[in-house]
């Protein structure tokens, strides 16, 4: 069994990282390790377990700003945002269902180290464009900061994009600070009935392309609509394309008008409301149609980024060939895919079907250790490209003391 | 004046034949070698500096920007990108021993593609080519930095360029899905491209903002977003600081981001009113104009709110725009509000520190101070949706002594900006303006960490040296590790 650290405070999580420098030690760099099962499986010697550096420490609503310890649980701080008609605007997704752990066990370090979004992605951007400063401990045992408290900021490197999606890789987070936005009054959601996948992605796209202002634009097929938790959706015996909109309610009354007759050409109309509109919505964001507690899943699940226009594309293929599900958010750019277990996963099929629909990068999200250490989880990088995220990684880590070998080998 | 790197002799000893080298990189009129037709490139925003660069290059291709760093780095020579030199903080200030690398012929767009709602563009484009090449479909790019006329889109990835609508729909960082790149080596590396998020580390991210210093690009994927149906604006005056900094919190505070929150104090006011006659109070302390955009029913839903708000501020005047024409009045005078300072003053300085909203009141009173102690005048111009304030300086550079009191006036509030929890620059970059100011901001293990990451992607140190940092470690320095002689006792930390 390995060693837990569990640091108390941030000097505590600069003394493991000196302490395992000077011991020759590797850290895993967890939250509460509710994502520990995405990446290539840790080799490292000692767990550095950072839930309990956690509390709020600075929320002005006014100011549109939230600091955090980076071990606080996100459910706090979306409950404390929420309690002041706040958000965090781009609607981060629980890996939790699909993983099949709890739903909202993750830490705020953790949505940040994953940069997690959900489906306002596509309008209001990822964690990364809401991650506006950071105290973080390197690799060298040395605890910086960057950014600060305010948007606008272009002083110095903007270390926070970088630290953003770097899984651990790179420092220990300790201390974040996010921008926060008021969160919409009204939700509706438009839906149509019955579109082919190739039909649903040219209809999300002539909506994102309109002054509808559309935050949400999902396109579940028929047998991955009938596995939705909302008996509207499940029962409505095909598939389901939806499409929010929110804002103040003047706006969203005379939005869904002009969507619906933007979109009546398509396909049969319907719609949702409040409840409805928001339990969709966060079905949607945690992917529950793939949820490891599902009918039969176990299966794995890749997580695609593609131009948006070509997802279909991208999506039939890969459902056709392997007899995969496939589930579209961000207006086609966002491919959900679980196939039937093979040997690489599926890596080979799915990565190549991307390379043909114009690129992007897959993600192996959910498939047992064995096949996470064999195949590559992350999308494999050109080599100009490799070889600098490799020197990155040296520049904040030397001596590989931080997660290292979680994204790539090495990284 | 901010010192720049030593001269190497060495290299100024075999100028000709660098220049003979780049002639054959680079053919015919892309290599100015001639003093004359290098003067144009001598400066850029930041007029008080000057140099002449030791040769000018202005490449076409990829291929060529490639060539032309691959020989760069092989001998050592210095390198300093320049888009369209609008930068105010002296991003593309020459060096007397360096390659001024020009983009101005990337002036192409590539590609439109409005299923995927962007556009893919050579860095020398100007920024508001972009959105005029979209109109015809009702499309825009959002990041509107006040130069946009002439700033390039390769200078707004450089710079992270913000504008008067950055609150609502963010600066360039947030608006560009994909480069393609050239790092000093000569390898032409792609980042992103029109899907979302980076696959592994966001180098993209770390790219945008980063003055020059880590590549050179060569191409740039924007997002285009749907033109707002309409946009209202209203205008409020009030009769303290105070009461506007409120009305600013209390709409955010009502759930409201309007697409521009903009403030100006009594000097600016009286400033623009006299230039361009925009119908601005002249009794009041401090004006705040907010637009509203969107469908005509939440223009319309929200104006009614702000002035609610605004009269409940205290407001004095209050004028709500009726027509398009009346909009574009309103925002004339603030528009204006450099060029009107200009004509008051021989001179100005024009500041980019960003602090908390809620400190507003603080800072403007605390420079009031500074401005009687230094003998000069400040107007203020305050995009206070997000925070970013523009105090402009009024000096007279042909008074002795006055540009070096303004410098020293100037980094006063810069120093204030990071007092009260700001930054020192939220658009205009740290260049050579403000290098020296990074130590009131980063310790020097921060600035450490931040070279290391520049040592990731030039580790000679060659792109654009003197701008940004301080002080310039080598490399090989930054990567040494100091660890202990004796091995640390097991901390005391709890396990399990």
């Amino acid at each position: 069994m390995t060693d837990t650290l569990k640091p108390r405070d941030a000097k505590d999580a600069e003394d493991a990282v000196r302490w395992a420098l000077d011991h020759d030690k590797t850290l895993e760099v967890v939250g509460t390790g509710s994502k520990r099962a995405i990446g290539r499986p840790s080799q490292s010697d000692v767990t550095l377990n950072l839930s309990a550096v956690a509390g709020v420490t600075l929320y002005e609503p006014d100011e549109l700003v939230l600091s955090a310890k980076a071990g606080t649980p996100l459910a706090e701080i979306e409950a404390l945002v929420a309690a002041h008609g706040q958000e965090l605007a781009f609607e981060p997704m629980d890996y939790g269902p699909l993983l099949g752990g709890a739903a909202g066990a993750g830490t705020m370090g953790g949505v940040i180290a994953a940069n997690l979004s959900g489906p306002r992605r596509i309008k209001a951007g990822a964690a990364r464009d809401h991650f506006l400063g950071v105290t973080a401990v390197s690799g060298r045992g040395e605890t910086f900061k960057s950014g600060g408290r305010v948007v606008k900021n272009v002083t110095g490197y903007d270390l926070c994009k970088l630290l953003a999606g770097s899984w651990g890789t790179l420092a220990v987070m300790t201390d974040v600070t996010l921008k926060v936005l008021p969160r919409a009054e009204t939700t509706q959601t438009v839906l149509l009935l019955g579109l082919d996948d190739a039909s649903a992605v040219q209809a999300m796209s002539l909506a994102m392309g309109s002054s509808c202002d559309v935050s949400g634009a999902a396109h579940l097929p028929g047998p991955v609509a009938a596995r939705m938790p909302l008996a509207a959706v499940a029962g409505a015996g095909g598939a389901i394309t939806a499409l929010r909109l929110e804002g103040v309610a003047p706006s969203v009354a005379h939005r869904r008008n002009a969507l619906e007759t933007l979109m009546k050409p398509f396909a049969a109309l319907s719609h949702f409301d409040g409840a409805d509109s928001v339990a969709l919505w966060r079905a949607v964001r945690v992917v529950v149609p793939f949820a490891a507690s599902g009918a039969d899943d176990d299966r794995p699940v890749w997580r695609v980024s593609a131009a948006p226009a070509r997802g279909a594309e991208i999506g039939s293929r890969i459902a056709t060939q392997a007899g995969a599900d496939v589930l579209y958010d961000w207006a086609g750019g966002l491919i959900w895919i679980a196939l039937p277990p093979s040997g690489d996963a599926g890596a080979a099929m799915v990565r190549g079907a991307l390379a043909e629909g114009g690129g992007g990068h897959a993600t192996l999200i959910r498939s047992p250790a064995a096949l996470r250490a064999a195949v590559d989880v992350f999308q494999p990088q050109e080599s100009a490209v490799a070889a600098l995220a490799k020197r990155v990684k040296d520049g904040f880590d030397p001596r590989g003391v931080l997660s290292s070998g979680r994204m790539w080998a090495g990284i | 004046m901010v010192a720049m790197p030593a001269l190497d002799a060495a290299v100024l000893a075999r100028r000709e034949a660098i220049v003979h080298a780049l002639h054959g990189i680079v053919p015919g009129e892309g290599v100015i070698a001639h003093e004359h037709a290098m003067r144009p490139y001598e400066t850029d925003g930041l007029t008080a500096y000057r140099q002449l660069p030791m040769v000018v290059v202005l490449p076409e291709t990829t291929e060529q920007v490639s060539a032309v760093l691959r020989y760069c780095h092989t001998e050592g020579l210095k390198v300093v990108p320049r888009g369209a030199g609008t930068s105010l903080s002296g991003g593309a200030l020459p060096l007397a021993d360096g390659v001024l690398l020009g983009m101005a012929k990337f002036n192409r767009i590539r590609e439109i593609d409005f299923a995927n709602r962007v556009a893919v563009v050579e860095p020398g484009v100007t920024n508001l080519a972009v959105s005029q090449a979209v109109d015809r479909a009702g499309f825009y790019y959002a990041p509107d930095p006040s130069s946009q006329i002439a700033c390039t889109i390769g200078g707004n990835v450089a710079e992270n360029s913000g504008g008067v609508h950055c609150l609502k729909y963010g600066m360039t960082t947030n608006n560009v899905l994909g480069l393609e790149m050239v790092l000093i080596t000569g390898e032409i590396v792609r980042l992103g491209g029109k899907h979302f998020d980076s696959g592994g580390y966001d180098l993209l991210g770390i790219v945008t903002g980063s003055e020059g210093l880590l590549g050179v690009v060569t191409e740039v994927t924007v997002r285009l977003l749907k033109k707002p149906e309409t946009a209202r604006a209203v205008l409020v005056g009030f009769p303290t600081s105070e009461d506007a900094g409120d009305c600013v919190a209390r709409i955010i505070g009502a759930g409201i981001i309007p697409g521009g929150m903009e403030m100006m104090d009594r000097p600016a006011i009286h400033a623009a009113e006299a230039f361009v006659h925009a119908g601005y109070p002249l009794d009041v302390e401090a004006l705040l104009i907010v637009e509203l955009d969107g469908p005509q029913a939440e223009c319309d839903h929200l104006i009614e709110r702000v002035s609610e708000i605004a009269r409940a501020c205290r407001a004095v005047t209050l004028k709500v725009s009726t027509s398009e024409q009346e909009r574009l009045l309103f925002w004339a005078g603030r528009k204006a509000a450099f060029p009107a300072v200009g004509r008051i003053s021989p001179d100005y300085y024009c500041m980019d520190g960003t602090i908390p909203r809620g400190k507003l009141p603080l800072v403007l009173n605390r420079m009031r101070a500074m401005s009687e102690r230094y003998g000069l005048q400040v107007a203020n111009v305050f995009h206070a949706g997000d925070g970013n304030l523009h105090p402009l300086i009024l000096y007279d550079a042909n008074k002795p002594g006055e540009l070096d009191r303004a410098e020293q006036f100037g980094a006063d509030i810069l120093r204030l900006c990071v007092e009260v929890g700001g930054v020192l620059t939220g658009e205009h970059g740290v260049g050579v303006e403000k290098r020296d100011l990074m130590p009131t901001m980063f310790s020097e293990i921060d600035l450490n960490q931040q070279q290391r990451l520049k040592c990731a992607f030039d580790a000679k140190g060659l792109l654009n040296p003197g701008k940004v940092f301080p002080v310039l470690h080598r490399c090989a320095e930054l990567g040494r590790m100091h660890v202990s002689g004796g091995k640390l006792p097991f901390p005391d930390i709890p396990r399990f």
